[in-house]
């Protein structure tokens, strides 16, 4: 192949890649960005300044939402690493054979459905007319029916559940890929089950419990259909608040302005996390 | 117990579903010697390193360490450490902390820590390489660092489960040769397990040959290729060649055998049960074959054989020939007293019925 037709190659290649990127990531995000410092004076005139930034910081109930939904989400992040990594335990080391395919495909079955179906199913076994209240009664732990939905609670369940196959996926495959004998040695050596969880296990898997906290850590940021039908009135996602600017209230400016703050909020989320963790990008992406 | 010796083991079994991997083992170390189990893969002796180390559990037997029973005794809690086949040393940490995690286990201060660190790397050959990570190390390096992460401990017991089978062959011959000194340097009693029959002769005080689960024999080297006890372990320590045919006399522990092409040989007798008649095997070694003519010399016994092919590998040459269907394989001297040889050529093999073993047949 000459040279002019390889680098015709390379581009069409390239092209769908470029396109993806170039339409449906920068151009809406650099529109966003522009549209968010737009100041509407009146009804067809607009001008540059700084408004809707500081709507946000003087309107308590948006930076309390915000910070809010970026401590849940953390939260929610480290409880779904807490479960997952027990599964992922079991998966990568301990099941053999079949046994192995089936229970990633138990992890995996729940997302042949949409989240909003996942959500409203939680819904029938947590609402006070549902499984868990029932059961509770007919046991007589509780006298009355329970609301168990409509609070915090029920928002982090709904979230973990969500977030649960993102994270043991790549814990999955970074376990799968330890030697035996490194845990071990681990014990060989004198160390019990804590010191080589912490001192082998942990630093071995910390490409995976990265790249699965920064994928749940986003999805969970920018969910929307969760807390909207499981959390209360008490319990407002940042994601309602841009959902309301935009479509609600038709406040794009201010809309487009809360959609950057989550964007900045989760891009540095995601490097404090690298720094921490002393991981970069590239090890974690694989 | 006799507190001498750092590991015994009394009648250990190990069994997985009917098969007993490992099988009635008895075993006696003393203290500061370096201690092989030889044996093919699937003899049962990783198993059985895995009870020492603790990994496993054995279903009968009892395992004591300097006269302390180990059996419920968890492996982080053992007088004992092994280097892993595949070293596993720990790629999230540098060789420094590969080192200090035992030493940290044991709440050894960082200062002292350091010192040690320092020391035992000295020992084996790397100063300075604290920093490193074992990734940057070369094969031979590594090796070093599983040795140094371990011997850092003082462990009653080393155990090394075939550290040597990823290295290439000049290095494993450098590091058997090392290994050897080092255990002499630190002593410590080393239990080496390896398939490779080379590695236990040129290191061991003592071997034992296994085989199915059991311990065909325990004996120094140089006793194992003299007097291997049982055919197996002739074939199987050194190279043999095995030639079959019957018993016609026996006198003086000697025993004159038939082979099937009707010549008759001698061997020394490796078991007593033998009578005329009986169908019997002769062992005897390449390199105590020699080529002869008409002319015996006094005592010796020959046979004819058909040569097939020379192969030529230095000091380690041999001539492939055949006597009755049997093939035979004699060492050939490079020190130009070897006779030219063509396949087909007649020659005639001649040793010293000493040197040769008479095992009943159907024994291995």
């Amino acid at each position: 192949m000459n040279a002019s037709a390889s680098r015709l190659s390379l581009w069409l290649l390239l092209t769908p890649f470029l396109l993806w990127i170039v339409l449906l990531v920068l151009v809406p995000h650099l529109q966003m960005l522009r549209v968010s410092f737009q100041v509407r004076e009146s009804w067809d005139t607009l001008a540059w300044g700084l408004q809707q930034y500081q709507n946000f910081f003087s309107e308590s109930y948006y930076w309390r939402t915000f910070v809010r939904t970026g401590v849940m989400s953390l939260f929610t992040t480290f409880l779904t690493l807490l479960i997952a990594f027990p599964i992922a335990w079991y998966i990568a080391r301990l099941a053999r054979g079949r046994s192995k395919g089936i229970l990633f495909l138990a992890c995996l079955i729940p997302f042949w459905a949409s989240e909003l179906v996942r959500t409203y199913g939680w819904m029938i076994l947590l609402r006070e007319s549902g499984l868990f209240s029932s059961w509770l009664q007919a046991l007589g732990w509780v006298d009355g029916p329970v609301e168990m939905l409509y609070n915090d609670v029920a928002v982090i369940i709904g979230l973990v559940y969500n977030g649960l196959l993102f994270m043991v996926v790549p814990l999955v495959t970074t376990l799968d890929g330890m030697d035996e004998n490194l845990v071990e040695a681990g014990y060989d050596l004198g160390g019990g089950h804590a010191t080589v969880l912490r001192e082998v296990v942990i630093p071995w898997a910390m490409p995976g419990i990265v790249s699965g906290c920064i994928v749940v850590f986003m999805l969970t940021l920018g969910s929307y259909l969760t807390p909207i039908l499981m959390g209360g009135k008490d319990s407002a996602w940042f994601t309602e608040q841009i959902f309301t600017q935009f479509i609600t209230r038709f406040n794009w400016e201010q809309g487009a302005a809360l959609g950057v703050l989550l964007l900045v909020l989760s891009s540095l989320m995601v490097w404090l996390g690298l720094k921490l963790t002393g991981q970069s990008l590239r090890k974690v992406m694989g | 117990m006799a507190t001498e010796s750092d590991l015994s083991c009394n009648g250990l079994i190990r069994r997985f579903g009917k098969t007993a991997a490992v099988d009635h083992i008895s075993l006696d170390v003393p203290a500061g010697t370096f201690f092989s189990i030889l044996g093919p893969s699937g003899c049962g002796k990783t198993t059985l390193l895995r009870l020492l180390a603790g990994f496993d559990k054995p279903d009968e037997g009892d395992i004591f360490i300097r006269g302390q029973r180990m059996n419920d005794v968890p492996p982080n809690k053992r007088p004992v450490n092994m280097v892993f086949q595949h070293l596993a040393l720990f790629p999230t940490m540098t060789v420094g902390d590969n080192i200090g995690y035992g030493l940290k286990r044991r709440k050894v201060p960082a200062a002292e820590r350091r010192k040690r660190i320092a020391r035992v790397l000295e020992q084996v050959g790397l100063p300075g390489l604290e920093q490193r990570n074992p990734q940057e190390l070369s094969g031979g390096q590594r090796q070093r660092v599983a040795l140094a992460r371990c011997l850092v401990l003082e462990p009653t017991l080393l155990l090394l489960d075939e550290p040597l089978g990823a290295l290439d062959l000049k290095l494993r011959e450098q590091m058997k040769v090392e290994l050897k000194h080092l255990q002499k340097q630190f002593g410590t009693t080393f239990v080496y397990i390896t398939h490779d029959q080379s590695e236990a002769m040129v290191m061991s005080d003592q071997v034992a040959v296994m085989k199915n689960g059991r311990f065909e024999q325990v004996a120094p080297p140089e006793e194992l290729y003299r007097e291997p006890a049982t055919p197996f372990v002739a074939g199987f320590v050194g190279d043999n060649n095995r030639l079959s045919g019957e018993v016609v006399t026996l006198a003086d522990n000697m025993a004159d055998i038939r082979l099937d092409n009707g010549e008759v040989v001698r061997g020394r007798l490796a078991a007593n049960e033998l009578s005329s008649g009986d169908r019997a095997e002769l062992y005897v070694r390449p390199e105590s074959l020699m080529f002869t003519g008409e002319a015996l010399k006094d005592g010796f016994c020959a046979m004819q054989a058909k040569v097939l092919t020379t192969l030529f590998d230095g000091a380690n040459s041999r001539v492939e020939a055949e006597n009755g269907g049997q093939p035979v394989f004699a060492r050939l001297p490079q020190d130009g007293t070897a006779p030219r040889l063509t396949t087909g050529a007649e020659i005639r093999l001649a040793w010293d019925p000493k040197l040769a073993r008479v095992y009943g047949a159907g024994q291995s």
